[in-house]
């Protein structure tokens, strides 16, 4: 079967529909194992048990940008190949990549508070994300305001791409700017600044937010093609009655 | 520092994240119910989807034929 076969929203949902109670079962799991392990981990020699908010910011962050990761290579599908399942990916990716980049903001926050002595500051990093988060609301409002389908997709799909400068703006920025947020500790050359005691469980956590992020990705597309066949049923009622 | 210093921000920001994502599950299966209810309701007045009903009548039709060879 080629890989465009899978574009068919029928065959989609021949697939989705077992997939997700399975890939439910198993985030649960690999959700249950990461908290375990994180609430094993020692404090950090500096931050003590504030560390453990760690475990939930950075994997929220990841997931953040990568749900704008996938509207920009969905948006692309919109726009150059037209595939079928293309603006039904980026439209059912939006609220859940935002939801991640609030959380983000929101433990950042409060991981900012004991550690730097404040909530908030418009340095680099924490405006790129939320920068990012508006973003997504945008995109949000735009298909909600839109009425045919397929408009939205495309004016979603250009906001989507003049969105994506944002992504290497937010990894960048430490390096970039001056900034309060840290620089770079687990992705970076030379490796990782964290020892593996903490880097294992974030690595878990990390994991379970992205099966997570997946299940509710599918799930979220599977409605899509549900409501776009309601709206389908709807447009031939009228046209029936009339 | 002990492993209960600033105990509040961390529980905080476990709640924060069990309400959020504890709002996106909802609102996932909640839209999904809804859907499903809604294509109900409109099978039930007899609206299908053109594709789903011409290939609905063509597995009649094969039946029947089958049937009629049988007889």
């Amino acid at each position: 079967m080629a890989f465009l076969d899978f574009a068919n929203p029928t065959r989609f949902l021949r697939l989705a529909n077992p997939a997700i109670p399975w890939l439910g079962g198993v985030t649960l799991l690999v959700f249950a194992f990461g908290i375990d392990q994180s609430m094993l981990a020692p404090d950090d020699y500096q931050q003590g048990a504030t560390v453990k908010i760690m475990f939930l910011h950075v994997p929220s962050a990841w997931l953040g940008m990568l749900g704008w990761g996938v509207m920009t290579v969905a948006s692309l599908g919109t726009l150059v190949w037209r595939h079928p399942l293309a603006d039904v990916t980026a439209k059912a990716a939006a609220p859940i990549g935002a939801a991640f980049t609030l959380l983000c903001l929101v433990t950042g926050s409060l991981w900012g508070r004991p550690e730097w002595g404040t909530y908030w500051v418009w340095d680099a990093r924490l405006t790129s994300e939320l920068i990012l988060l508006l973003l997504y609301l945008g995109v949000i409002a735009l298909w909600r305001t839109v009425d045919d389908p397929s408009r939205a997709a495309r004016a979603a799909a250009i906001l989507t791409l003049v969105g994506a400068i944002d992504l290497p703006i937010i990894k960048f920025s430490v390096e970039w700017w001056n900034t309060l947020h840290q620089g770079s500790s687990v992705f970076r050359l030379g490796g990782s600044t964290i020892d593996a005691t903490i880097l294992i469980p974030l690595f878990l956590m990390a994991a379970a937010f992205t099966l997570l992020f997946v299940t509710l990705l599918l799930a979220a597309m599977r409605n899509e093609i549900l409501r776009r066949r309601v709206r389908t049923l709807h447009l031939m009622q009228a046209s029936a009655a009339s | 520092m002990g492993a209960t210093a600033h105990l509040d921000f961390i529980a905080a920001a476990y709640v924060a994240a069990v309400i959020i994502v504890g709002a996106l599950i909802a609102w996932v299966t909640l839209d999904y119910r809804a859907q499903q209810r809604t294509l109900a309701a409109l099978e039930d007045q007899g609206v299908t989807r053109r594709s789903a009903s011409t290939r609905a009548d063509r597995a009649i039709d094969r039946a029947k034929q089958a049937a009629e060879e049988q007889a």
